[in-house]
């Protein structure tokens, strides 16, 4: 069935069981993101720079299993990073997602989120899959920490 | 005569399509409904053989077009029981006929603070968001009618009192299903001197609707829910209010006569149709009412009854599914909402549209009323006159594959 390329495993698998859920204290920027089309929601905590890198990502939402599943890739795969690799992460995984099934995925860039490969073939669910990066992005902004790929390209 | 649904289903070309290698079975009518092949080829000929604009061309291919269309509103009109069809006023859909009642009602009505507008909790974003413009534009205020747990409207002694100038609510919710005894909304609210809106985007398609027994003010409806075109919407008002009434848009055909000085308009319903109007749109309307006239509306809806009773016990047969709504067929019309335990609706969409089963999930533009369930999302199967308890059936087994997939 043409669904195997949406429902990975590792997609249900950070559904059911997601990394780092939970909003956290202390945080210095905070994102809520909701999608108007379907209700759903998430908000991201970015906490400030330790020793150079995202000391920690909380979050919490309601959302489809796309949705959820990619902010526990986007904890674990951001996490610790500094604001130059998060910021080269962030684009590699919305290049993936807009790329309409085109893109090849690097899995050393993008780990588990290489499982989101088969959700740009559904437009319809690109939106829930960007629903957390695009908090993210906000959130770490709030925080002063610029992860925009324009600076660091 | 029984009600021959394989033949209905012979006359909408769309029904024998595969969707994902599987027949189409489609549970979104109260989404959009599909169209018999009698409205695509009324709206082709007219485009074909009649196209000319309205109410103002002398040639032949004008009169036609105007004929046509004013023959549509004369069907419309008769279909929901107008006094006369000058109490029909075609708008884009249903958002746009309650978007000019609250325009141009509330400047008739003058409204200013202290007065009060009544809505429900039930209600689509189009009946709501307009009235809450209308609030902050005028300074009245806006105050609702809760739901119950089975998915009721909540009669609430006095929120309708001499200070409520206009009440909107649905006549059948887009969510619940529910279909709302309107009498007793619409008697206390006259006895107050408020006038009564209804949104009939739900009922009319399904059910026999008369605005005189419902006795209220204005109806909206729109035509691609009911086997006609998108781009066409219906506002029926009484005409005296009509007449009272300021325009909404401006434009051509909605005057009497402009100087640079100023304007005088044109009476309803031209008044309210400004500019070039649906008109293919409208004829394939009018051969719509034909066709749910020659199957009977009592008929009709008995059939959507009948596959309602069956949809409610098969789907409340499968474990950790929720409806929403009220729980058996009376008083609600075959349109079902409803939740499977830990599964998200985006998710319950799409693996049922990998078996070709099409229905709706999110918020159906109602977020108060998923609000209320404690839910910010819902699956919703919707029926029509083509709808079969085999295609109920391929909804549950569906839904058993949903909770394998997630299980």
């Amino acid at each position: 069935m043409m669904l195997d390329g949406l429902y990975q495993e590792i997609i249900l698998d950070h559904y059911k069981h997601p990394h780092g859920r939970g909003l956290r204290d202390p945080f210095n920027g905070e994102a809520h993101h909701v999608n108007p089309t379907c209700g759903d929601e998430i908000t991201v905590r970015v906490s400030a720079l330790e020793a150079g890198e995202l000391s920690d990502i909380s979050y919490d939402g309601l959302g489809c299993s796309i949705s959820q599943a990619s902010a526990s890739v986007l904890y674990e795969l951001l996490r610790g990073r500094t604001p130059q690799d998060a910021a080269g992460i962030h684009e590699a995984f919305v290049a993936l997602m807009q790329g309409r099934g085109q893109v090849e995925p690097d899995e050393d860039v993008l780990g588990d989120g290489i499982a989101f490969a088969g959700v740009a073939k559904f437009p319809a669910r690109v939106k829930c899959a960007l629903l957390p990066w695009m908090a993210f992005k906000d959130a770490a902004a709030r925080a002063g920490i610029d992860v925009s790929s324009e600076v660091t390209a | 005569m029984t009600f021959d649904v394989v033949r209905v289903r012979a006359d909408f070309p769309i029904l024998s399509r595969e969707v994902n290698g599987h027949p189409l079975v489609y549970l979104d009518s109260a989404n959009t409904s599909q169209k018999p092949a009698q409205v695509i080829k009324a709206m082709r000929l007219h485009n074909e053989r009649h196209n000319g604009n309205v109410s103002r061309s002398v040639h032949t291919l004008g009169t036609e077009a105007t004929s046509a269309y004013e023959d549509a509103r004369g069907k419309v009109a008769a279909f929901v029981g107008a006094a006369t069809p000058d109490e029909i006023v075609f708008t884009k859909n249903s958002t746009e006929a309650i978007n000019l009642v609250a325009h141009s009602l509330g400047q008739h009505l003058a409204l200013k603070p202290g007065d009060e507008i009544v809505i429900s909790e039930m209600e689509h974003h189009s009946n709501i968001v307009p009235w809450q413009l209308l609030c902050e534009r005028t300074g009245a205020t806006l105050r609702w009618f809760g739901v119950t747990d089975e998915g009721r409207l909540l009669f609430e002694e006095g929120l309708i009192n001499e200070r409520t100038k206009i009440v909107s609510v649905v006549h059948m919710s887009n969510v619940l299903g529910t279909i709302n005894d309107v009498s007793q909304i619409v008697e206390q609210a006259h006895s107050f001197g408020a006038l009564v809106m209804l949104d009939c985007s739900q009922s009319v398609p399904h059910l026999p609707v008369d605005v005189q027994a419902l006795g209220a003010d204005f109806i909206a409806f729109t035509g691609h829910k009911m086997l006609g075109p998108t781009g066409i919407g219906v506002l029926w008002g009484r005409y005296d209010l009509l007449a009272a009434m300021p325009p909404f848009l401006a434009g051509g055909s909605m005057i009497e006569t402009v100087t640079m000085g100023g304007t005088t308009y044109a009476p309803p319903p031209a008044r309210f149709e400004a500019g070039t109007p649906p008109i293919a749109e409208a004829v394939g309307l009018g051969v719509a009412v034909d066709y749910l006239n020659e199957l009977g509306m009592e008929a009709i809806h008995q059939h959507e009854q009948d596959i309602t009773a069956y949809a409610l016990k098969t789907l409340s047969d499968v474990p950790g599914v929720r409806i929403f709504g009220p729980a058996t067929p009376e008083g609600r019309g075959g349109t079902l909402s409803f939740g499977v335990d830990g599964v998200h609706p985006h998710d319950v969409g799409q693996i049922l549209d990998a078996l070709g089963v099409e229905v709706r999930v999110g918020h159906h533009c109602a977020k108060p009323t998923c609000a209320r369930f404690g839910v910010p999302a819902m699956t919703r199967a919707s029926f029509y006159l083509y709808t079969t308890t085999d295609e109920i059936d391929a909804l549950a087994r569906g839904l058993d594959h949903v909770k394998k997939v997630f299980g």
